[in-house]
């Protein structure tokens, strides 16, 4: 992911052995996004998504909330100066039953033509977050470390 | 064949890795675009994009007429998690276990 093309949209997608139902509420719950999402309470309601690490609080407008199968929202780096400064990103949770209980969690983030710092940044996040999710709903721990 | 054999199966061969090298170079591309940067039919190169799709190292999507792939490291990563954490694991644990010795015997 070496040129701008290949930041402005990233697309990452996982199996998970859970409901769409139970996907939903890691994503949307701040006693589950705590345990995979770099500790952050993350809370979707009313039509913004609000975020907290530590000290640090700030919110996201929600473009398209559809439980269980589909959220979309504006992205702020706003835990980091300069990647805060940049334009708002946006995130696509696309939640997708398959055959025999599993369930396909795709995130796309795009519109990040503005955004080079966060693009920069987030790639290996998402690998993290989501691959942390996954161990959190399969196993009902967080990953190690 | 689970999730770990497909995609152990998708990396082991060199044409496979190559696609994935050119996605992480510039991700979103569509088959012509590929296509044209290997010494390969077009047939020949969907087989392989379908093979990286199966094991999830593959993902795409629409974007108007075009079908864009997109080259998705999760799977490495949980691999990554699985296996790398637990060699990890071991040596922290080797480690506190030679510091206890070394401490009780001073």
């Amino acid at each position: 992911m070496s040129t701008m093309t290949a930041l402005s949209t990233q697309v990452y997608s996982v199996f998970i052995r859970a409901t769409p139902q139970q996907i939903w509420e890691a994503i949307t719950k701040p006693e589950f996004t705590e345990q995979y999402f770099y500790g952050a309470r993350i809370e979707v309601k009313d039509g913004r998504r609000f975020s907290n690490i530590g000290e640090m609080e700030w919110d996201e407008e929600v473009l398209e909330a559809q439980a269980p199968s589909r959220l979309v929202h504006r992205f702020v780096a706003a835990y980091d100066p300069d990647m805060a400064a940049e334009e708002a990103s946006r995130v696509t949770w696309e939640i997708e039953p398959q055959d025999g209980g599993i369930t396909k969690l795709t995130v796309v983030h795009d519109q990040l033509e503005s955004a080079p710092k966060t693009a920069e940044s987030v790639a290996g996040g998402w690998m993290y977050i989501l691959s942390g999710l996954k161990t959190l709903l399969e196993t009902g721990k967080p990953l190690a470390g | 064949m689970d999730d770990d054999d497909r995609v152990f199966k998708a990396l082991g061969d060199s044409t496979r890795r190559h696609l994935l090298d050119r996605l992480f170079e510039r991700d979103g591309r569509t088959l012509t675009e590929l296509e044209s940067e290997l010494e390969m039919t077009r047939f020949g190169v969907m087989k392989h994009l379908r093979v990286l799709e199966e094991a999830g190292l593959v993902v795409t999507r629409r974007e108007g007429r075009e079908k864009l792939h997109f080259l998705n490291p999760v799977p490495i990563r949980l691999i990554h998690d699985r296996w790398i954490d637990k060699y990890t694991e071991h040596r922290v644990a080797a480690l506190a276990d030679l510091k206890h010795e070394l401490e009780d015997t001073a």
